[in-house]
């Protein structure tokens, strides 16, 4: 047990789940065929069911069905090929039907698991419980008038994939890792683009706390949160507040509580008595959702590639380290951009320039992989030039600048420059002839036993042919002249 | 007298030019002007240049040889149906100045086939009702009186009960109506038309306000068995913006009248029998089997076991699908809404304002039916019974084809009566509501007065998506029973 809290009664641990709500990509609603385009005008994207107008009917937006599919498989998890979709009950201004579709007792979507990396090198697999299809609701604005509350319906209607873990989690470290695990397969799939600060992923954060090998005790919910390092902090603070309730002697009520992060500490937002009664029921308005084997089937073959599997191909295939592969793979285009610079080449080498010199270079510049000014291409072309002897190492970190600077094509660079590697070794002779009438001191002292010199006369030597030589070349040449 | 048409009289006589569709128009407008005052069959009565140029656009089609299967009908709809640019008000104070930007499935397939709209025909609020009494724009009269009573005004039955009577006294020659318990059979029975609900999942519920989304269904309300096959097929169809409609070809349903129905099988239900059920009416219906004998259909008792359970299952069932259905109407996009200080207390003061006593009380029953705690004891458990009736419906049609039965217990009531006892009140829909929960078509044929001079039906129910075999039947009843009553007010009468 990694993350305990020092009680004055002993030791705590912590349990929690997470409910991730994810906006599922999709050109068009769950129900409806408005656009889900984020940051439209207001009211622009509504269609007279998203309204809920006297009459309107929901009908299924099958790529949404696609996308929880997909997701689904891509945390292991079961398909229900038959679901169903239930109204979820309440009045509130943003919610036009006065109730939400959603899917209560039959998701689309079973038991799944997500394995989650931790700092250490531990992984841990975390149990997910369910996925289910769910529309979102619209947007209030507060701030236009003193007096009035506005309504935008733009986001009401659009599909969340509501995915639950199993209360496996036990460190505020593990939330983090299983959130961007989570967001990290859900990027590679498509099916959600993670973005918490505009909202399309948000999490609900289940916490309670025990003494080791207890049953589970009451559990808070802290609604909405909307970044990782806010869940890992609310998270600590929601469980040392529990603590000390146990600890003087209370109970800790069953409620949801918000987290205030300018505060660092959660506080009451409805406690159970004010829990809603939901009055789920099947919505009559849909049939139950039924799925073929055979679609299910043909999404899977057509699922990408996801992170784990990657890994471990890069690892085998490239010849590289766990902790590399796991670099690369965090986000896809830099798995993209590193295999279009490794295929056919030396991948140690490559994963060297991406994660050294390229990200170095895009930190620096503000670019992202995605704008960067080095094509993968003309940084595979450079690995080509450095390969067939045409340049050396150290010549490759000035054309690597060059490229950053001018997004110049290498061979034109090293043209352009005369960066050209010396290969002809009686040029290198000559420099050697040079250095070594320069320092007639340091060859007495090496051929009296000084060894060390060596690498002087060979930096001696790159000076001399403007660090164009091929080192290799002038290492031998060097050794021979100089035990000659 | 052109009021007085079928709708297949009427398309023969378009077809042949011996009336045009702006004379057949003018005559039901005329009569509306004469009788709706007396009758508050319509809500809203389109504008008489809107109507005629509906008919003149009819006429010129019959020029051209391009008519559709209704074109230039006069019809009502009833004020359930969204109708783009009309006033649709659901008979509900929440939306009596509502105009939707958009027109039902329903109502565009039948103007799609030429039809005249005449107007909005008045209904119980939200189709809640059997006695159309509960309307915002005051109760409907029937058009019928009794014998005995001639100064009692009685109900038309509901919820289309503006149908109802707009077709029985000459205002429109046919109208659409929504059956959810029996909303289209019994205000036919009771008004001495044809009503056919047909299968649930047949006409697409876009653009008709819901009450009960599972059982909710469109259906013709006609002069003749013949004209209610005919509307039908013009209604009917695969909606793909409607997840509940049914993708099946619409058969030529009114081809199915006049069709031998020699060798029929033909279950009376005993659990129909109810005692207290009134002569009158057992007559009656004793009188349809002897007349489906004659016509060479073969008469056998079935048990539909589950039926006692039907009616309670139903007012579980619909109310609470009402209770979500409803929530919309929160006066914040559209319809009436009520200022007040806070989210809540709009919600509460437009609510409160926006709906009568009875759909208040159906909210307020299906909200408690679905609350915590007692979901499993009401909700699941009627939606268990609903599961039993309708298989008591498909065993017995393994041995039979239709079923026959009473259409309401009993004939048209007074206004008022009743209106003290929601139980009583809901007793009427005793004989249609299984076919609502099981979702098979029913038709009722009015068949004969009772001893007051009123009209009562016969219910005639098939397989799903049978529509065939029910019309056939009830185009054998309709043809022993030679039904020629006129309601005491009708556009014919003298002045």
């Amino acid at each position: 047990m990694s993350y305990v809290i020092e009680g004055q009664t002993g030791q705590w641990e912590i349990v929690v789940g997470l409910e991730v709500h994810a906006q599922v990509i999709s050109h068009s609603k769950l129900f409806s065929g408005a656009s889900t385009t984020f940051g439209g005008d207001p009211n622009t994207q509504v269609s007279l069911v998203d309204a809920a107008f006297p009459g309107m009917l929901p009908v299924i937006n099958h790529e949404c069905v696609a996308q929880a599919i997909r997701t689904g498989l891509g945390l292991n998890a079961q398909i229900n090929l038959t679901s169903r979709f239930d109204r979820k009950n309440y009045f509130y201004a943003d919610l036009p039907q006065g109730y939400q579709i959603s899917q209560f007792e039959h998701p689309i979507v079973g038991t799944g698991t997500i394995a989650i990396e931790l700092a250490n090198g531990e992984t841990r697999s975390i149990g997910i419980t369910r996925l289910h299809l769910e529309q979102d609701a619209g947007k209030l604005l507060h701030d236009q008038d003193p007096t009035k509350s506005f309504v935008d319906l733009n986001r009401a209607g659009v599909a969340l994939m509501e995915i639950v873990s199993e209360p496996d989690i036990r460190a505020p470290e593990e939330a983090g890792a299983y959130l961007r695990k989570l967001r990290q397969i859900l990027r590679y799939l498509g099916t959600c683009d993670g973005n918490m600060e505009e909202g399309s992923m948000r999490a609900d954060v289940n916490v309670s706390v025990r003494k080791t090998g207890e049953p589970f005790r009451t559990r808070c919910e802290i609604k909405n949160v909307n970044s990782i390092r806010f869940v890992m902090q609310a998270i600590e603070a929601e469980a040392a507040r529990q603590v000390e309730i146990w600890e003087n002697g209370g109970t800790v009520d069953q409620e949801t509580r918000l987290f205030d992060h300018t505060k660092g500490e959660t506080r009451t937002m409805r406690s159970k008595e004010d829990a809603h009664d939901y009055r789920y029921f099947p919505d009559p308005d849909l049939l139950p959702l039924v799925l073929e084997q055979d679609w299910v089937d043909s999404l899977k073959a057509a699922l990408p590639e996801l992170p784990d599997a990657k890994r471990a191909r890069f690892q085998q295939e490239y010849g590289i380290t766990f902790y590399d592969a796991g670099v690369l793979v965090a986000e896809q285009a830099v798995a993209d951009y590193y295999e279009a610079v490794a295929r056919g080449r030396d991948g140690k080498l490559a994963v060297s320039w991406v994660t050294g010199d390229l990200f170095a270079a895009l930190n620096r510049t503000s670019n992202t992989i995605e704008t960067s000014p080095v094509s993968a291409a003309s940084l595979g072309k450079m690995l080509d030039l450095i390969a067939d002897g045409t340049i050396n190492g150290k010549i490759a970190k000035e054309v690597f600048e060059d490229m950053v600077e001018t997004g110049e094509d290498p061979e034109a660079i090293v043209e352009r420059k005369g960066l050209r590697q010396v290969t002809d070794t009686g040029a290198i002779d000559a420099a050697i002839t040079a250095v070594l009438d320069k320092n007639a001191d340091k060859l007495a002292e090496y051929r009296s036993g000084k060894d060390k010199l060596f690498g002087f006369f060979v930096g001696q030597v790159m000076k001399e042919t403007k660090g164009k030589a091929n080192p290799a070349l002038v290492n031998e040449a060097l050794l021979a002249r100089l035990n000659g | 007298m052109l009021t007085g048409l079928t709708l297949t009289e009427a398309r023969a006589g378009l077809a042949a030019r011996s009336f045009s569709a702006r004379e057949l128009a003018k005559a039901h407008l005329d009569a509306i002007a004469r009788l709706n005052p007396a009758l508050n069959a319509y809500i809203t009565v389109l504008p008489e240049e809107t109507v005629l140029a509906q008919a003149d656009a009819a006429d010129a089609r019959y020029a051209a040889g391009t008519a559709g299967l209704m074109d230039g009908l006069p019809i009502g709809i009833k004020d359930l149906f969204c109708t783009k640019d009309i006033r649709t008000t659901a008979a509900s104070p929440i939306l009596a100045d509502f105009v939707p930007p958009y027109e039902s499935t329903v109502t565009a397939r039948l103007l799609k086939e030429g039809a005249v709209f005449l107007g909005k025909t008045n209904l119980d609020e939200f189709a809640m009702g059997s006695a159309n009494t509960s309307s915002a724009f005051g109760a409907t009269t029937s058009p019928w009186r009794r014998t005995d009573a001639p100064d009692v005004a009685l109900v038309p039955g509901g919820s289309s009960g503006g149908s109802s009577a707009a077709v029985a006294a000459g205002l429109a020659l046919a109208a659409t109506g929504t059956d959810t318990g029996g909303s289209i059979r019994q205000p036919a029975a009771y008004c001495g038309i044809v009503g056919l609900k047909p299968t649930y999942g047949r006409c697409s519920r876009w653009g008709v306000i819901a009450y009960a989304s599972s059982l909710d269904q469109a259906g013709p309300m006609t002069r003749s068995v013949t004209d209610a096959g005919l509307m039908l097929e013009a209604m009917a169809g695969f909606d793909e913006r409607d997840s509940t409609s049914a993708s099946r070809p619409v058969p030529a349903f009114h081809k199915a009248v006049g069709k031998s129905v020699k060798g029929l099988r033909v279950g009376i239900p005993t659990e129909y029998r109810a005692p207290g059920l009134p002569e009158d009416v057992l007559a009656m219906w004793e009188q349809g089997i002897a007349w489906l004998r004659e016509a060479g259909c073969e008469v056998v008792d079935v048990s539909l076991p589950h039926t006692r359970y039907g009616l309670t299952s139903y007012y579980i069932i619909a109310p609470a699908e009402c209770s979500s259905n409803l929530a919309r109407y929160d006066g914040i996009r559209f319809g009436k809404r009520v200022d007040a200080p806070s989210l809540d207390a709009v919600y509460e003061a437009s609510r409160a304002a926006g709906f009568g006593p009875e759909v208040r009380s159906r909210i307020l029953m299906g909200t408690y039916v679905l609350s915590a705690g007692y979901y499993d004891a009401y909700y699941l458990k009627a939606q268990k019974v609903r599961t039993l009736i309708r298989r008591d419906f498909e065993q017995a049609f393994e041995t039979v084809d239709v079923l026959l039965t009473p259409t309401a217990p009993s004939a048209a009531f007074a206004q008022g009566e009743n209106q003290n006892d929601p139980v009583q009140m809901y007793l009427n829909d005793i004989f249609t509501v299984p076919a609502s929960l099981a979702g098979i078509p029913g038709l009722s044929v009015p068949v004969g007065l009772n001893g007051a001079g009123l009209p009562l039906g016969l219910q005639v129910l098939g397989r799903h998506f049978d529509e065939e075999t029910v019309l056939s039947v009830g185009g054998a009843l309709e043809a022993a029973a030679g039904f020629a009553h006129r309601p005491t007010l009708h556009a014919g009468a003298g002045a």
